[in-house]
Order: structure tokens, then sequence, then C-alpha cells
């Protein structure tokens, strides 16, 4: 009980007191803070247009939190997702290609499976030097996102280019079979359904799970899980292999339902927001939902700020980090208040407070002296 | 009695958050004063025009922030050229990446601000994004920067135009190879695309057409807006004995500069840089982005049919150069002027055979001229004679 309004009031009131601060900030810029606040609610939520907007925005974010979550039940911090995510869409492209007759389906099928697995191969490099040679995951998949992007922008630019791209290297176009269209009745693509789905079975995976419960017992203890016969490196692999896996299907996400080629514009930072995504959700696969629509909404809301308040577009980066120092600060809250205690002194407080008032008084009075006495 | 150790932290942290709320509710009422008091000097133009009739709503679209002193502020310093005009409202936004999210924001510019004509200024807006939008909203024109309309295949609501600005860099390559003493030029570039050779072999061309010894040491960067990467081409070619910078890269600020600091010569690109180096700036090739943004206004508001695909050069007045800096010598800037007018009168081509390449191949034979509006240049693919560097294969 404790617990649960624990992990329920922390998070709320970090949002909250990161509004105010942010209210503060816009202020300090000389916008209102309740025109601000009233435009972000309008540009990500208010309308069906809107919410639309940030479903869309989320979607990715989905995928590649994942790639930084699922490692972190390991004790992993992986930040490779940026470059798991070209090179999905890369092997996405290249499937997409080679599959022009194929039925619709079975070509977009292709497509995810080609982009998950070079994703997750990316990753899982990482995983692989981390348990064999002891190399820095985090630094080992931060220089792999920059090779991954030289190695994108050669192939792009070299090797796959179309000679029709002349002013924007892209490659060649996949086959229209192969593109993903639009959720029925909905302006938002098929990514957001898998971005939940991935977020689902993560969870199980995590979570529920054997391999979960292993996972997290090498996160806390290494020797401790290996005594136990856990087969440390086997699994640290495989689990870096689906996080880089569900980066690179948000990789062929873009290829399949927006860019229909590979090209530089994929490099747009999905990988790294994906960081703060599995952040913010404390490495939750469940609460990295409602933490990308968050962000899917600031972002959507962004453009409008711009344009209705005149504010910078750094105003929703600033956003972003209030939030991430927030509620990273507020990681040191959980455990340290009984809420259960507080929540049955505050009733024994407001039931003995009005009718005692007087009998009270003198019991807080002799406090101070009796401290006095001790100096 | 149960310990609690709750009291310090909260009811501090407590007493903070209300003194914040009470900021900031007391900001919010200010900002209301002061912006009734401020609204008619700040927006006096657009504002009458609004309470008669509905204001004509423009949307600007920029890939990178709007003062970059570099491609989005050309554009940015047409939109506000736009704004001054009675009756018209622009709305801007900044850094949209060129993903689904510039979908969104050209929607959301239509359906949320009412745009009635949108600009989305970035060359990768175009396929896959504004021929997708365009298609759900066929009263509205997209109007992209770049020249890529093609008649009967993309929507009749979208237009594209363009600037020959290698025409201005032919002219700043005729100041620079008249201003360097060492005879050694810099070119710092983004990619190896077409466009961006063109501008450097414009440049080469006009220097080594009154100094046949200058010759033009490029550095391709890989992308459009790379500051550190920018900041070592520059150092490294100014070692290798550089004395005139210029580029082709969406903001050309820390190349001007480092040359500044450097103490050597530098042409701009895009905009007018010559805050930035008082002492080392030359000119530079900059956009108009005024004058088609305001005939485009002007076409649209009447419901006049406007042109899809507007291109032109400086005689057109697409394209300028910047003021002469203080270091262009009476010689350069004669010279240079006899260029411009040829350019200006529209009888001088650029690329006149006989070209080779800067592997001593010949890419266009003697006697033939290819004039700006000749398609073969938008697939330019070598470097000319002079040009220090090579190009990807």
């Amino acid at each position: 009980m404790g617990r649960s309004l624990e992990k329920a009031i922390i998070p709320v009131a970090a949002l909250a007191v990161s509004l105010v601060l942010f209210g503060a900030f816009v202020a300090a810029a000389g916008a209102n803070p309740l025109d601000v606040y009233y435009d972000m609610y309008r540009g990500g939520f208010g309308t069906w247009f809107s919410f639309q907007n940030t479903l869309q925005r989320a979607a990715p974010l989905m995928l590649t939190a994942l790639c930084a979550l699922i490692p972190a039940h390991l004790g992993l911090i992986v930040i490779g997702g940026e470059g798991a995510l070209l090179l999905g869409a890369l092997g996405a492209v290249l499937a997409g290609r080679a599959l022009g007759s194929a039925p619709p389906i079975l070509a977009a099928t292709f497509m995810m499976v080609a982009g998950a697995a070079v994703g997750g191969v990316w990753v899982a490099l990482s995983g692989a030097m981390r348990t064999l040679r002891g190399v820095n995951e985090t630094i080992s998949s931060l220089l792999l996102n920059y090779i991954a992007i030289a190695l994108f922008n050669h192939l792009v630019e070299g090797p796959l280019r179309d000679p029709v791209s002349l002013n924007k290297p892209s490659t060649f176009p996949i086959a229209d079979a192969a593109t993903i269209g639009n959720i029925p009745g909905m302006d938002v693509h098929w990514g957001l359904v898998f971005g939940l789905l991935a977020c689902g079975l993560s969870y199980f995976l995590v979570m529920h799970s054997v391999h979960g419960f292993a996972a997290r017992m090498i996160g806390g203890n290494v020797r401790a899980a290996a005594l136990s016969g856990i087969d440390v490196a086997r699994l640290t692999i495989v689990l870096c292999f689906v996080a880089g896996a569900s980066a690179g299907i948000a990789g062929a996400v873009e290829v399949g339902a927006v860019q229909h080629t590979a090209n530089a514009t994929l490099i747009a930072g999905y990988g790294y927001t994906g960081v703060l995504v599995a952040f913010l959700a404390r490495q939750h696969p469940l609460a990295a939902i409602p933490v990308s629509l968050l962000l899917g909404g600031i972002n959507a809301s962004g453009g409008l700020l711009q344009r209705t308040e005149h504010l910078p577009d750094a105003t929703v980066k600033v956003l972003q980090g209030i939030l991430f120092v927030v509620i990273l600060a507020s990681e040191t809250l959980y455990g340290r208040y009984d809420w259960k205690i507080l929540g049955r002194a505050a009733e024994r407080k407001s039931a003995a407070v009005v009718p005692h008032a007087e009998p009270l008084a003198p019991a807080a009075g002799a406090e101070p002296t009796q401290v006095k006495g001790v100096a | 009695m149960v310990p609690i150790v709750l009291p310090p932290l909260p009811r501090s942290f407590l007493k903070a958050l209300l003194t914040l709320l009470a900021v900031v509710a007391f900001s919010g009422c200010n900002k209301k004063e002061s912006d009734a008091s401020a609204a008619p000097a700040t927006s006096g133009a657009t504002e009458p025009a609004s309470v008669k009739a509905k204001p004509f709503v423009v949307g600007f679209i920029y890939v990178g922030p709007k003062d970059d002193y570099g491609y989005n502020q050309a554009h940015a310093q047409g939109a506000a050229a736009i704004a001054k005009l009675p009756g018209v409202k622009v709305r801007e936004e900044e850094n949209v990446p060129e993903t689904d999210a510039v979908q969104k924001t050209m929607e959301s510019m239509i359906s949320l601000d009412g745009a009635a004509l949108l600009f989305p200024t970035s060359f990768g807006y175009f396929d896959p994004h504004i021929l997708k939008v365009s298609d759900k909203f066929p009263n509205v024109p997209f109007l992209h920067c770049g020249g890529l309309y093609q008649e009967g295949k993309h929507p009749k609501n979208v237009g594209s135009y363009f600037g020959y600005i290698d025409e201005a860099q032919y002219v700043a390559g005729v100041v620079a190879g008249l201003t360097t003493k060492k005879n050694k030029l810099g070119f710092i570039a983004a990619k190896p695309i077409p466009q961006v050779l063109r501008n450097i072999n414009s440049f080469t061309l006009g220097a080594r057409s009154v100094n046949p010894r200058a010759t033009t040491s490029v550095v391709f960067t890989g992308d459009w807006s790379l500051p550190v990467k920018e900041a070592e081409a520059a150092n490294s070619l100014i070692d290798q004995g550089v004395d005139v910078l210029t580029m082709h890269v969406d903001s050309p600020k820390v190349i001007v500069e480092t040359a500044e600091k450097r103490g050597i010569f530098v042409s701009g690109y895009h905009a007018n840089q010559a805050t930035l180096a008082p002492k080392g700036y030359l000119t530079g090739a900059e956009w108009n982005w005024a004058k088609i943004y305001t005939d485009y206004v002007t076409w649209v508001r009447e419901g006049k049919s406007y042109p899809h695909l507007l291109r032109g050069g400086l005689k057109e007045g697409f394209v300028k150069l910047s003021p002469y800096g203080p270091a262009v010598s009476p010689e350069a800037k004669t010279k240079a002027d006899e260029a411009k007018a040829k350019l200006l009168e529209g009888t001088f081509v650029i690329y006149k055979g006989p070209i080779k390449d800067n592997a001593g191949k010949i890419v266009i034979p003697d006697g033939t001229a290819r004039p700006q509006t000749d398609i073969e240049l938008e697939k330019m693919n070598y470097l000319v004679e002079g040009v220090v560097g090579k190009l990807p294969s």
C-alpha cells in the first residue's frame, strides 16, 4: 500500500515541480506561464489532431527507450540506440527492396525482421564486449553510434545511393508493397502499435520471466549470478540483442512508414531521446509508454510555443532537462518516508488539532525548553 | 509515538514550491499588463488590419535556428520582410527536422494557426513530407526552397523556387583571386552534392579568371551543420597557407570567426556575416528571399496563378553580394563589378568550354556553353581545374 502510494506520489510531484520550475523559466523569458501551459496542452493533447501528433512522436521513443531500458536490468547503461536505429533502417531498406514482389504483409514483416536483426547485432556487440572482455558498455555503445553514423553516411552517399537523389543523397526507395500505412481511422502509422506491443512484451520478459529475474540477478551481483548457475555471457548478449532489435524496428518503421528510403534525415536523435525516456520511466517497460507520450506531447507542443508565444525552440529542451533532473533527484526520495504513516498521521492530526487545540499547545511549548536544557 | 522522519525536507520543499508558484503567478500578471501596453508598439503594422479583416497567415519552417548567420537566417530575413506587409501575419517554427515532425508542423500551422500559405524552407522537406501533406490540403500552396517541382508529377498546390547563387560565388571568387597573396584559397563544404560542387567550381573559375595561379583547397565536412569540424577544417586550411576562406555550410559563423581570429580574409555565404569579421570580411554570396517571398505572397493573396518553378540569379534579384569589406582593393572592386555587370546583363556564361576537371579530363568541350538553366549543370559531379581535392567515387 505504502509502496504503491509512493510510486504514484513521487513521479506526479516531480512532474508538478518540473512544471512550476519551467513556468518560472518561461516567465523569466518574458512569456505568461499560464498561456504556455495552455498552449502545451492545446499543442500536445487538447485536440484530436494534437493528440495524434503526440502519439506519432511517441511511437519511435517507446521502441528506442527499450534499447536502454532492457540492458539497465542487467546493470548496463547502453546508449547505442541511435546507431542501432540507423543500421536497422539500412537493413530494412535492403530487405524492402529485395522483396518488391512479395505480398505486402510479408514484405513489411520481413523488413521489420531485417531491421531488428541488424539493430540487435549492433547492440549485442556492446553487450559481448562487456561480458567477454570487460569493455565499458556505455563508452562502447556511444562510440559505436559514431561508427554507425559514419557507416550509414558512407553507404547512403556511396554504394547504396540512388543516382536520382542528387542534392539529398538517399538509398533507392523500398518497394510499394513494403511500405507501412496508418492505423485505420487514425493519422498515426503502425509504429505506435509496434511500440505498445514491444513495451508490453518487454514487461513480461523483464518483470515476469525467469530470464528477467536472472537479468536482475546479474545486475545486482554478477558473481552471485554466475555462482548460481546463470550463463551470464549468454543472457547479457541475448538481452542486448533484444534491446538493439527494438531500436532497429524503430528504424525500420521510420523507413517503412515515413521516409521510404534511408537518408541522413533519419539521424534525428530518437536513439538519444530514448535513453531519456528509459531513465524517466525508471527502467520500467510499462512506464515507458506514458513517459514517451509525455515527451512526445512536449515535442508536439514545442512548435505551437514557438509560433504563438515566440519562445525559442530550445524551450522544450529546457523543460526536458528540468524533467530529467527533477525526476532523477526525486529518486532519492524513494523509501525515505513511510507514506502510509504520513497518511495516518495526517488523519490523526486533522482529527486531533481541531477539537483538542488547547491541550496540545502546552506540549508543543514544552519541547523547546527541553532542547535548551540539553544544549 | 511513531517517529516520523518527514518534517524538515518536505516543509521547506513546500515553502519553496509555494514561493515559486507565487513568483510565477505574479510575473504572469505583470506580463499581461506589459503585454497590453507593448502591443501597439510591437505589432502595430498587423494588428489594425487583423481587426478589420482576417489576417493572411503565412507559415515559415526552418530546419535550424533562425539566427544562425546562415541558411535559416537568410530565410528568416525574407519572412521578416513579409511580416511588414499590411494584413499579413507570419508564423515561424525553427529547428524542425526533416522527419514526420515537419509533416505535423505543416498540418499544425494550417489547422491550429490557420495558415493559408506555407514556406517549408529546407531542401529535405520536399519528398516525402510536402508531397504527402499537400495532398490533404489542396487549397493551401506549399512553396518549397530547392527547385524540385516537376510539372505533371507533383501536386498542383506545390511550388518550388531556387536561386543560382553560384553567380554570386563567381564574383566573390574574383574578389578572392585578387586579394590572396599566397594564391591559396580554401573552401569548406558540407557534402559533395551538385549544388555545392557548382559553388566550389564557380568560385574557383571566378578566382582564376583574374588570377590563373590561384587554387582552391576543398574540405568536405560531411554534414550541413558541424561547427567543430568546420572550425578544425578552417584551422587546418589556414595552417596550410590558405589566406582566403569561403564555405557552403548551413551556418558559416564559426568559419568566419575562425578566419578573423587567425587574421586571414573570408568571403561569406547565405547571409551577411560582416559583423563577425569586421577586418577580414571581403564580400559574400547572399540570398535575397525577401523579393521572392513578397512576390509569392502577392500572387497568392490576389488569387493569381503563381509560377510553380521559379529560378533566378543576380539578374532576377534572387541573389546578391555583401557590400565590399575594407580589405578589398580598388582593383578587385573594379574587376568584381565588371564581372557582376556582365552577369546582370545576362550575356555572360560561367560554364563555357573548354573546361577541364582537376584530373585533366575535359568536362565541357570547346564551343559548348552551359548557361544557368542548363539541366546538365544540376548533375555536376566534378571539380574543375584549380580545385585541390577529390570527390568520393
